[in-house]
């Protein structure tokens, strides 16, 4: 078993380290086959794996010691158990699926070659992410993942705007990492050891401030990766890479690690409840303020990027209120759905020529038959609809809420679905419904390749099914999350909210297609609706952007030039130069000793003599005085 | 009167002095030797005077290797001395300027 658990790790590190080979060398086609090929390999062996796992056993190797010193004892530990495999399966399916669709999407790309050696680099780290067995490797992981969405996100690096948008990612997820080092730290502090199962074996006995600590710098971590308010602002920027990473990592993966971290990190969160409903009640809120600014956007990447902050909250309401299991299989089933939205969206952009204002689209349906199937299913399966993957999974979430009695979080998690409803709705209507506006701009729009359609298909199949497999994934990963099963006590209550629910959601997606489904006209920003205050302000994503730019950005801008303008040019530089002047100067005035003339360099020596035996003279008696 | 380690000492300072400043002011090479080699015979003074004052001959034998090694500075001396005499006609230090800085 050991061997599938190197080849599913590191299939994606060979891929990549021979597309990079290929890095500036012109276009070829075999990078990406290759990269895929040994994807699928890594895809078959975590399937292998996850039989095993199945059967009641789990695979823990350790590769190599990385740092031993004194105390200090980390290796390279990998470990698959029922939590890891469950996300090695996310990561090989959907990064598969993502790696054939973009042989064809980035088909016409100069940066083909360099496109596949990050993105299967980026698969390696999040292997490493997810089956590390310890704290460190995690973080390494974590870094890794990082690294590599700067890379993608910046991908056209001749754009100001994927630059910026990438260091703005790369920028935020630094500072909440430092808080992910500093729980790490803690915990190492504490405990001693940084393994999983040494940590969590100890954690109890420590005292509950120290766990708290713990619990909420992890978190913090976790918040800049998985993009919670008040770090949410890159996840919507970092559109600007090509489609294909923002299914695989800003939508599937990397995004969904801060959940994996506090559904891995369980028996810390279980001693605290406390931080659980702080991240419960934080969830909440995100879910409804992304869901609130993807109601007005014309950015079709966007909307569906701020409908990814509004499921991770989701998800961190079910990982605050204990449930990891729910937390888990939400992330499971999302990732599913939310990659095919995304893979969707990327034939949409494909036959716009790049266009991403829904406005401007309109009545693709026609053109582009299997897009439409696609995305109006995982629309659905977004929305929560019996029987689609996301009825099971997001119900479970509002069900969770509703037997834990925090009804605020409830409702407003309700409210969220409908609002999910409406703008996925909305995107779906402007995009394939109604007249066809593209021709005002002259666009003569088409299906994308075959195989990419064809590589979509399976995750439009899980899409649909996912929800099927609840209770086989409940038996497998109950072995290592807490086992807690939420029913509403009274089956009426059950059948009310269930059925009340899918009726909210299907009222929201009715409205939806009765307001833009016939829409005619493209906005150009001065019709009444646009110049509402509550549209202005969700326009502008409740001005956050602007402020940060105002109070972080500009100041410490303010902040750096002083810096350069008056220390380090006036001080540090300064000094350099008066040290150097002074030497030089010294040089200068000295130079008359060396005249050439014996007679006199004879008088200089017997000048240094005299100095020296004075110094000699001065330094024993004061020695002598001293040592007396 | 007693000859004490202080004559000595005294000596070889007067003669060290007498040295040091025919090295500064002396402007003829071969003057220069003679006061180089009045500066070396002044330690050698010391050296004997100081080695039988405290019944050690290490002194005395450091003072054989200066005459050795002040003999062999003047043979190497004298001979560039020579050479550069018949180069340029002259010994006089001021004119020796190629080094100049």
């Amino acid at each position: 078993m050991e061997l599938y658990l190197y080849i599913a790790l590191f299939a994606p590190l060979a891929g990549s380290l021979f597309a990079a080979l290929f890095g500036m060398s012109p276009k070829t086609k075999l990078t990406g086959y290759v990269a895929s090929a040994l994807l699928f390999a890594s895809f078959v062996s975590s399937a292998v794996l996850l039989n095993y796992v199945m059967s009641g056993h789990t695979v823990h190797v350790e590769l190599m010691t990385w740092m031993a010193t004194g105390d200090l004892y980390i290796p390279f530990g990998f470990v698959v158990d029922q939590v890891s495999v469950v996300m090695m399966m996310v990561v090989t399916i959907v990064s598969t699926v993502v790696h054939v669709y973009s042989i064809g999407y980035m088909d016409h790309d100069k940066g083909f070659n360099r496109f596949f050696s990050w993105l299967s680099a980026f698969v390696f780290s999040m292997m490493v992410l997810v089956m590390s067995d310890n704290f460190a490797g995690l973080f390494i992981g974590w870094e890794g993942v990082g690294l590599c969405s700067w890379g993608l996100i910046g991908f056209w690096y001749q754009k100001e705007s994927a630059t910026w948008a990438a260091n703005e990612a790369f920028i935020m997820n630094r500072i909440a990492d430092l808080g992910m080092l500093i729980g790490i730290f803690l915990l190492y502090w504490n405990v001693g050891s940084l393994q999983y199962d040494v940590v969590f074996a100890e954690v109890g006995n420590l005292p509950i401030a120290v766990v708290t600590w713990i619990g909420i710098f992890l978190f913090i971590g976790a918040m800049g990766k998985s993009a919670q308010f008040p770090l949410h602002t890159w996840l919507a920027d970092a559109m600007e890479g090509p489609t294909p990473v923002s299914a695989l990592i800003h939508a599937a993966t990397m995004v969904t690690a801060g959940v994996y971290l506090v559904v891995r990190a369980n028996p810390i969160y279980d001693l605290i409840p406390n931080v659980g409903i702080f991240i419960a009640s934080l969830g909440a809120f995100v879910a409804l303020f992304a869901a609130s600014m993807a109601l007005v956007n014309r950015d079709m990447k966007r909307i569906i990027a701020y409908s990814t902050l509004s499921q991770l909250g989701y998800m961190f309401v079910a990982a605050g209120l204990g449930a990891y299991w729910v937390a888990l299989f939400h992330l499971m089933a999302h990732a599913f759905f939310k990659a095919l939205l995304f893979l969707g969206a990327g034939n949409v952009m494909h036959a716009m020529h790049d266009e991403l204002d829904p406005f401007k689209m309109g009545g693709l349906r026609k053109v582009m038959k299997g897009t439409f199937v696609m995305m109006t299913l995982a629309s659905v399966a977004l929305a929560g609809i019996y029987p689609f993957a996301g009825f099971f999974s997001k119900d479970l979430i509002l069900e969770v809420g509703f037997v834990e009695h925090h009804y605020v979080i409830y409702t407003v998690l309700l409210l969220t679905a409908g609002l999910t409803a409406f703008y996925s709705f909305r995107l779906v209507a402007l995009i394939f419904h109604g007249e066809e506006r593209y021709k005002l701009f002259g666009i003569h729009p088409h299906e994308a390749y075959k195989f990419m359609l064809v590589a979509m298909s399976p995750l439009l199949v899980l899409a649909i099914i996912a929800g099927a497999f609840k209770m086989t994934y409940y038996q497998l990963v109950i072995n290592l999350l807490p086992s807690t099963q939420y029913h509403v006590h009274s089956e009426m209550t059950y059948w009310i909210m269930t059925i009340g629910t899918q009726l909210f959601v299907i009222a929201a997606i009715v409205f939806a297609y009765k307001k833009y489904a016939n829409w005619s006209s493209v906005p150009d920003g001065t019709s009444k609706m646009e110049n509402r205050f509550c549209y202005k302000l969700l326009w502008n994503q409740y001005y956050i952007p602007k402020f940060y730019e105002e109070v972080f950005s500009k100041p410490y801008l303010e902040l750096s030039r002083i810096a350069w303008k008056q220390i380090d040019l006036k001080i540090v530089d300064a000094t350099v130069d008066a040290i150097a002047n002074a030497i030089y100067k010294t040089g200068e005035n000295t130079r008359d000793i060396q005249d050439g003339n014996l007679s006199s360099m004879l008088r200089w020596m017997v000048v240094g003599l005299v100095v020296l035996l004075a110094l000699a003279v001065a330094f024993t008696v004061g020695y002598n005085a001293v040592g007396a | 009167m007693e000859i004490t380690l202080t004559h000595y000492l005294v000596l070889s300072a007067v003669l060290f002095a007498i040295g040091l400043i025919g090295v500064m002011r002396r402007k003829n090479l071969l003057l220069l030797f003679f006061a180089t080699e009045i500066l070396l015979n002044a330690t050698n003074i010391a050296f004997a005077a100081i080695s039988h004052y405290i019944g050690d001959l290490s002194g005395q034998m450091f003072a054989f290797f200066i005459i050795a090694i002040a003999a062999s500075e003047v043979a190497v001396g004298l001979g560039l001395l020579i050479v550069w005499y018949k180069r340029t006609g002259k010994i006089d230090l001021d004119q020796m300027t190629s080094m100049r800085g």
